[in-house]
């Protein structure tokens, strides 16, 4: 079957790339574009760490089509650094050390981002509902709740001093 | 040297890993993320059949399909005679590894492999699986522990003979080995006791379920030079076995280390790499091999599922005079489980006279069990704390005041063999005992539940390399892939013997062709064995510096002193010459004798054991059986932390993977012995919203043996979650909860049958 020209916007950059139309968006990230920073860990929804932003909007990626990206805002793990400044969200997994392989914390970087940008005061509670799909099995979350309470007060500093 | 007394400066700090920014902004490198121009992606053929004989794998459908180079089956690889080796946290059998890999004549579980294809998509190579047809004689099968070891089961091999028992059995069976430990005389133990206690537990297989599927790309070129790029807990196991199952000099393998997605023992052997490089002779190009999660489940080792008897004998004064132990594991299709470990580590915390434990390894047709973060402790330990928590009770003694009378202390002499030395559990013990957790009043309705946890830890063969770079920063090279942080603590141990700042030091894991063999990250060793031959790499180049700044000032080097990152005169005797720091001895290497540099190897001994101790408060659904961690503490003994923040997530996350073991995790089988679960909605692994902050509490009792003290840390802490768990629920619900995992229809149906 004849490939899928798509033309979108990934990370602020005007973005075309040629797909299968069975492809995913997760495939199209690794496979077509060359952003390895999404993860495969299910395939099926359930771990998290292929997510991104699609208009702002969290979404697994391997549950998204790469033609359904067509005229989108995507945003991946890759863009959230501000230029060469980490975004408090990453600045903060790494003071409270709340990563250890590394794997699900693209995941987690984008998905905390998506929860800040919607509360920048969540409770410990709504933020553990919010990540509960983003698997980790090596921290056992604790210092990753930790870092986003702290990167969300960080956020909201930086909103007041504005 | 020994600095567990010294005035550290970087070692117990808590700097930025050097990793990190990697890791924050997705541009670390895993297993699946590397591609190369050409490349094929390989898929692997697997059994839908619990066990089955394979009659006949016809494959050239798949081959004549457009798109496809290669198809390979048992066929193309050579038939390894049986060996056994022993490699870091269990044996292995080189000739079960290699059936294991590639089904030989009959396929002993469903996610078996079977056959596996090369070609240019993923899409045609799916295809390509599906035109390979295998004609199956489908076998009866067997998958409960308690069964395979019946008479009358089906047989997974025909040549398994029971090891362990005298005289040698004349018929084949599933239980292919029986271990056995004495210490004292258990019937007089028994007989002196006041109470006697007794319970039947089981556990389920659970998966490691690291994040990251297995995945490597195997290139071969026309000389017959393999490299393989893949993420497992040691690139020089990956190389040994390959070479071994594919008749390989290992100078002609070379494994480049990829991040590791997670392992907790699940990546000390391999699935794939003989495969990838098989199909890469084959087709002439490169071909890529990445599991779905399914393949994981399927077709990767969780570790044993097993039924656990202990009985103890106490004095009314708390005393246990008698303790006794009778372990089924199951080690899926090829022999192997954590028996061994599983028969010490349950009464290795305590000094108890009269010991007997008897263990059974036993196969059925399940996936071989892999490692799973101190293998077989969590189960062992799981039936010994249930058992004593009832003690406490019947004795109306606290369960901590018991565990505190019956602790091991240096000089126990195990039922084993060793005696401990250099243990910390009485201050574990102490520190639980004094911790606010374990003193706060108990909200209404809530149960609390203590439980503790023995792992011996190991040390063996690691090589490190310390580098001065031309410009005074300094880099430090081993062979121990990074799978929680240790290039954190390689650095900052570097840093501290070379008195600078660890941001300093850039940690690295070399490739199997560019640093000595060090053995796999397992063990919990990495930080006690790697960072033994860093420290000392770090110490050879200070004397090398030394030695270079005394040729400067044309003074003897035991005149020269290194200190915060200079070398100065030691006294006025020595002269008087101004201090020369890193960077200018660098600067004038190549006048003093060329790169400053030191490799060092060590097969280091001396590994100390760690204990820990788990608190935990519960609630109860009672309509619903749920149960909600209200609390959680853990305590343990780290020896020396170097990065106290690595330590403490290490107990933290292995308290998690201990309240899904304990709550959620299970395989769950149909009558066909086909896994009815293998993804991550099914298999329900702790997310966020399962789990409370779990507060890790570091007790530093020095490793003598280790220049700073460490001890390994990160296997105790899932030893204790599952009885600290269950006692907390018999708190709550005054129901002894013996079933893991203790899941909502199970609790919910013991409630309603306690009426």
């Amino acid at each position: 079957m004849a490939k899928q020209y798509v033309s979108t916007t990934i990370n602020g950059e005007t973005t075309e790339f040629l797909c299968e139309t069975q492809q995913t968006m997760l495939d199209v990230l690794r496979d077509v574009i060359g952003l390895t920073g999404a993860k495969e860990g299910c395939a099926s929804g359930d771990c998290g760490a292929c997510s991104i932003q699609v208009d702002g909007r969290l979404v697994c990626s391997c549950l998204m089509l790469g033609v359904e990206a067509a005229g989108k805002e995507i945003i991946t793990v890759e863009g959230v650094a501000r230029g060469d400044h980490l975004h408090p969200i990453q600045q903060k997994f790494l003071e409270h050390a709340a990563l250890q392989c590394g794997f699900c914390t693209p995941g987690l970087i984008v998905a905390v981002k998506a929860l800040l940008e919607e509360n920048d005061n969540p409770t410990e509670t709504e933020a553990r509902y919010w990540l509960a799909g983003n698997l980790c099995r090596c921290t056992g979350y604790d210092k990753i709740i930790r870092a986003v309470m702290d990167a969300a007060a960080v956020i909201r500093e930086e909103k007041a001093s504005a | 040297m020994n600095y567990i007394d010294s005035n550290l400066k970087v070692v117990g700090t808590r700097p930025l890993r050097p990793d990190g920014v990697d890791k924050v902004t997705g541009r670390a490198m895993y297993s699946a993320d590397t591609r190369v121009a050409g490349m094929l992606w390989g898929k692997i053929l697997r059994s839908p059949h619990a066990h089955a004989r394979i009659v006949k794998i016809d494959t050239s459908k798949a081959e004549a399909l457009k798109g496809v180079y290669a198809v390979c089956s048992a066929a193309d690889f050579p038939d390894i005679p049986s060996e056994e080796a022993f490699v870091g946290e269990g044996p292995m059998n080189f000739r079960d590894l290699a059936m294991n890999v590639m089904a030989r004549g009959k396929a002993l579980y469903e996610g078996h492999a079977i056959a596996a294809v090369a070609a240019s998509t993923p899409a045609i190579a799916d295809e390509a699986l599906a035109l390979i047809d295998v004609t199956y004689e489908i076998l009866p099968h067997v998958i409960d522990v308690e069964a395979a070891m019946a008479e009358t089961a089906p047989l997974l091999h025909a040549d398994m003979f029971t090891q362990g028992v005298d005289p040698k059995p004349t018929k084949p069976s599933n239980i292919a080995k029986v271990v056995k430990f004495k210490k004292g005389d258990i019937d007089a133990g028994f007989k002196d006791a006041e109470v006697i206690v007794e319970g039947r537990y089981t556990t389920q297989p659970v998966h490691q379920a690291y994040i990251e599927p297995h995945a490597c790309l195997a290139t071969c070129a026309a000389d017959g030079q393999v490299t393989i790029h893949a993420s497992s807990q040691g690139h020089f196991m990956i190389r040994a076995y390959t070479a071994k199952l594919l008749g390989m000099e290992m100078a002609n393998i070379r494994v480049n280390p990829a991040e590791i997605g997670g392992g907790f023992g699940g990546k000390t052997l391999i699935y794939i790499e003989p495969v990838a490089v098989k199909l890469a002779q084959k087709s002439g190009k490169p071909v890529k091999i990445q599991m779905t999660r399914e393949d994981v489940f399927r077709g990767t080792g969780p570790t044993s599922g097993a039924v656990v008897e202990v009985k103890l004998g106490a004095k009314k004064d708390g005393t246990i005079v008698a303790a006794q132990q009778v372990l089924k594991f199951q080690a899926g299709a090829f022999a192997g489980s954590p028996i061994g470990p599983g028969c010490m580590c349950g009464f290795a915390l305590y000094d108890i006279e009269n010991i007997d434990v008897l263990g059974y390894d036993v196969v059925s047709n399940r996936p071989k069990v892999a490692a799973y973060r101190a293998p077989g402790a969590p189960i062992t330990s799981f039936g010994v704390e249930s058992c004593l928590d009832d003690l406490a009770l019947k004795l109306g003694i606290d369960p901590l005041t018991l565990r505190v009378k019956n602790a091991a202390k240096n000089g126990t002499k195990t039922h084993y063999g060793p005696t401990h030395a250099n243990i910390g559990f009485e201050q574990v013990l102490a520190v639980a005992a004094a911790h606010p957790h374990w003193n706060a009043p108990l909200p209404a309705g809530q149960g609390r539940g203590i439980a503790c946890g023995f792992w011996f830890n190991i040390g063996g063969e690691s090589t490190a390399t310390v580098h001065i770079n031309e410009d005074g920063s300094v880099t430090v090279a081993t062979g121990s892939p990074d799978i929680g942080g240790s290039r954190a603590s390689m650095g900052m141990m570097v840093a501290e013997v070379l008195g600078v700042p660890a941001e300093r030091v850039r940690a690295t894991i070399a490739d199997t062709a560019s640093i000595g063999f060090t053995h796999l990250t397992g063990g919990s060793r990495v930080t006690f064995a790697t960072g033994m031959a860093a420290t000392q790499a770090a110490e050879k180049v200070v004397d090398e510096l030394k030695k270079r700044a005394a040729m400067i000032w044309e003074i003897t080097p035991d005149a020269v002193e290194w200190r915060d990152g200079q070398a100065f005169p030691a006294g006025t005797n020595a002269g008087a010459f101004e201090p020369l720091d890193l960077a200018t001895l660098a600067l004038k290497a190549a006048r003093t004798g060329g790169p400053v540099n030191a490799e060092v190897s060590v097969n280091a001994q001396g590994a100390g054991a760690g204990f820990g101790a788990h608190i935990c408060d519960v609630s109860v659904d009672k309509e619903t059986g749920h149960v909600t961690i209200e609390r959680y503490t853990a305590i343990q003994d780290v020896g020396k932390a170097i990065h106290p923040s690595y330590v403490e997530g290490q107990i933290q996350g292995g308290a998690a993977q201990g309240i899904g073991w304990a709550l959620s995790e299970e395989y769950i089988y149909n009558d066909k012995g086909q896994m009815e679960n293998p993804g991550f909605l099914d298999y329900r692994c702790p997310v966020a919203s399962d789990v409370p902050m779990i507060e890790a509490v570091l007790v530093e009792v020095p490793n003598p043996r280790h220049p700073f003290g460490v001890r390994g840390v990160g296997e105790v802490p899932i030893v204790p979650p599952m009885a600290a768990i269950a006692n907390a629920i018999r708190g709550a619900t005054n129901l002894r909860m013996p079933n893991l995992p203790i899941s909502p229809p199970r609790l919910r149906a013991a409630i309603d049958q306690a009426g």
